[in-house]
């Protein structure tokens, strides 16, 4: 497969700009500042705006694939959730803030309220796992107001900040939102855009970020296992590391199949099916390849001074956030259920 | 860096639009099919409906018109194997014939050969067998002992085959063996050989653990073959059969066998399933989708002229482990004691199914082989 020139250019940057030692920075809670500024200078975190917004209109399944490629460098940077922030405030006609953003709600059930107040509007309530919420120039917020969706643009001032992790040391905040937003803040979200359509998107990205993570895994598992002599030959010699290895590649090429799948459906109006199929896939692939790396790299993969933690404490936090894939499961088993048995097959080649 | 690359699947309306007229095909030709009839899968046999496919022009469908093809794309054949596959249709009177026995007389086959032997395979009316496995030679493929010895006018051919599905219907085979000497893969020649025209060939049942006969162990004793019998180049038999097993692996076929418990499992639970019930339903529909994303991406390579070995390996390592999930999973959801005798359609799938199912990761290679030939690919050995 050629590289496009998207691919190129975000290979190049992460290879360039993202290292052991910032990964390590990060987890301890210091923003990669100076890699946040070479992203924003490429133009990558607003791959997925529309030309006429400021994005480069380029086809979403192909802005995607940065998240790909940023997932098989485990960037320790917000670009999935400032792509999406973007598609957001882009979407219902709002400015685009620099800087890196976020998006909020995030977590199944919760809402955040907006009423009219004055010429403006009020926002208020809690937002928890908000992905770099203390790092983000701006959150993206969708909440409805009398039915519809309303997208509203969030500054710093609006929101108090309690920090949280997932397991890879990402920041996922709570966000305690109290704030008074001007008229132009605030805006109809764009047509088709809701709370689902969202979840749709951060799944859809977080299986890209998935695919590439796993694709990595391969990677470094094949050449640690070629490089590792133990019983006198290295121990890719053995059968036995060998089928694991196999077992590696066989699900990491079906979540890279998989994944590449979302990405195209979010290009057809964020369809359902491909996209579960998506987090569905990747999230099981996840911890299975994550398992296997752990084991063929021994002792030393478990340790802090080796860069495997990077790759596989992400797998095993992403295929939880924007739904698990129990959540994506029992949609669409449901969908096809309802549908009944002689949908079965058609509903399966026509997503 | 190392990498498993599948293409996305190329975008085929034509495809599409040929799907709908397969569905209604197989809707009217298979109205009267039962049940345990179409939990046979591929293993079904029924040389009228094989006519009846190649009537329709899907059977060589990529092969040229002159040998009685009609030229059309790989991911259009890809759209009528899975319909057929899906629907249960009895196909294994012209399968393997137009998987791999035709494609490879097509490729290294004299002109005669192909010219009396291609448009028979595209009108439905021959079936082949493949002549590789040996008591000794399972896995090992280049353990074969089976030899042919150079003799006035031809060949004689001395040994045994086994678990040759199809052998005691077919018309033809097509003979892996030793025509020369040297070691393991050197001095192997493939033979084209007319079962109906050749004596001294035994072709005796094996049953399998289901009573069913579809294997059979074909003895070759002194057996006469002519010069004109030789498939490709003398000595070249490994080349050729590595790349006729890539095609045996390519199909659709490696990771729809359970399909058809899927679709009477979700009769049985109806649109309202319990939540495990619907969770299952979409895991598994998600890996059949993914399967079908990576399977069309293979066809893509075929189109292309690419040799889709490693990913076909990569689908059916993934494929047949799903096929073997499938009855587990079905028979935690619905309470049943499975039963051969019973006309229930759920019933009679999963039982069937079941029992073929230790299969699905022995036959067109086995899970092992899978795996060391992935392994390959990623520069391990």
């Amino acid at each position: 497969m050629t590289e496009s020139l998207i691919e190129a250019t975000a290979n190049r940057l992460f290879a360039d700009h993202i290292s052991t030692m910032l990964r390590a920075a990060s987890e301890q809670g210091e923003f990669a500042a100076a890699a946040w500024r070479e992203v924003e200078e490429a133009g990558l975190s607003r791959a997925l705006v529309p030309e006429e917004a400021g994005g480069f209109g380029m086809p979403p399944a192909e802005a995607l694939t940065i998240l790909r490629i940023a997932g098989r460098h485990a960037v320790p940077l917000p670009l999935a959730e400032t792509m999406a922030a973007s598609w957001l405030l882009a979407g219902a006609g709002l400015n685009l803030p620099d800087g890196p953003l976020t998006l909020a709600p995030v977590t199944k059930g919760e809402a955040l309220t907006l009423a009219r107040h004055g010429a403006g509007w009020h926002l208020s309530g809690t937002a928890t796992r908000i992905p770099w919420g203390r790092d983000a120039k701006s959150v993206a917020v969708l909440a409805l107001h009398q039915g519809t969706p309303m997208v509203a643009r969030l500054g710093p001032d609006g929101f108090a900040v309690t920090p949280g992790t997932n397991i890879a040391r990402e920041p996922r905040d709570t966000l305690t939102i109290d704030a008074l937003l001007a008229a132009d803040a605030v805006a109809p979200a764009a047509s088709g855009v809701d709370a689902t359509a969202v979840r749709a998107l951060g799944a859809a990205m977080r299986s890209l970020q998935m695919a590439g993570a796993m694709a990595a895994l391969l990677d470094m598992t094949t050449q640690y296992a070629l490089d590792r002599t133990q019983f006198g030959k290295p121990i890719a010699k053995f059968q036995a590391i060998q089928h694991n290895l196999a077992i590696i590649g066989a699900h990491q090429a079906a979540a890279g199949a998989a994944a590449i799948g979302a990405a195209e459906a979010v290009g057809e109006g964020l369809a359902m099916f491909p996209i579960a199929v998506g987090k569905i896939r990747t999230g099981e692939a996840a911890g299975l390849c994550a398992g296997l790396a752990h084991q063929i790299h021994g002792a030393i993969g478990f340790t802090q001074e080796h860069s495997l933690h990077f790759f596989t404490k992400r797998l095993l936090s992403w295929r939880n956030e924007f739904g698990n894939e129990v959540e994506w499961s029992l949609l669409l088993g449901r969908h096809l259920a309802a549908a009944g048995a002689d949908r079965l097959w058609p509903e399966i080649t026509e997503a | 860096m190392v990498d498993l690359p599948f293409a996305p699947p190329p975008p085929s309306p034509e495809a599409e639009t040929l799907r709908q007229e397969v569905r209604a095909f197989l809707a009217e030709t298979l109205a009267d099919r039962t049940p345990s009839q179409r939990a046979e899968r591929w293993s079904g046999h029924d040389a009228a409906f094989s006519r009846k496919v190649g009537a329709k022009g899907w059977i060589g469908m990529t092969w040229p018109k002159r040998y009685g093809g009609h030229e059309r794309s790989a991911l259009e054949r890809y759209v009528v194997l899975e319909e057929m596959l899906a629907a249960g249709a009895p196909v294994s009177h012209h399968w393997i014939a137009d998987r791999q026995s035709g494609a490879l007389i097509l490729r290294v086959g004299t002109d005669e050969q192909k010219e009396t032997i291609l448009p028979r395979i595209a009108r439905g009316e021959a079936m082949f067998c493949i002549g590789m496995s040996e008591p000794d030679s399972g896995s090992d493929l280049a353990a074969t002992r089976t030899r042919a010895t150079k003799v006035q006018g031809g060949y004689v051919v001395n040994g045994t085959k086994v678990w040759t599905s199809g052998a005691h219907q077919a018309d033809y085979m097509i003979l892996f063996c030793r025509t020369g000497e040297g070691q393991r893969h050197e001095g192997t020649s493939q033979f084209l050989i007319d079962l109906r025209a050749t004596s001294d060939i035994q072709i005796r049942p094996i049953r399998a653990m289901t009573g069913e006969h579809h294997f059979n162990e074909v003895v070759f004793t002194d057996t006469f073959l002519p010069e004109t019998a030789l498939l490709g180049r003398e000595g070249d038999g490994w080349n050729q059969v590595t790349s006729e097993l890539a095609l045996e692996r390519s199909g659709p076929e490696r990771f729809l066998s359970s399909f058809l418990i899927l679709t009477e499992m979700l009769r049985v639970l109806g649109p309202e399933p319990s939540e495990r019930a619907a969770i299952a339903i979409g895991r598994l529909a998600a890996h059949i989708h993914t399967l079908r994303r990576m399977s069309r991406s293979v066809a893509g390579m075929l189109q292309n002229g690419d040799n889709p070995a490693l990913q076909a390996a990569l689908v059916k390592e993934l494929g047949n482990s799903l096929e073997q999930e499938i009855p587990e999973i079905a028979r935690q959801l619905v309470d049943c004691e499975p039963s051969l005798d019973s006309d229930d359609r759920f019933l009679a799938t999963l039982s069937l199914i079941t029992l073929h199912a230790p299969s699905f990761s022995l036959r067109g290679g086995t899970r092992e082989i899978m795996r060391g030939m992935i392994a390959r690919g990623l520069g391990l050995r």
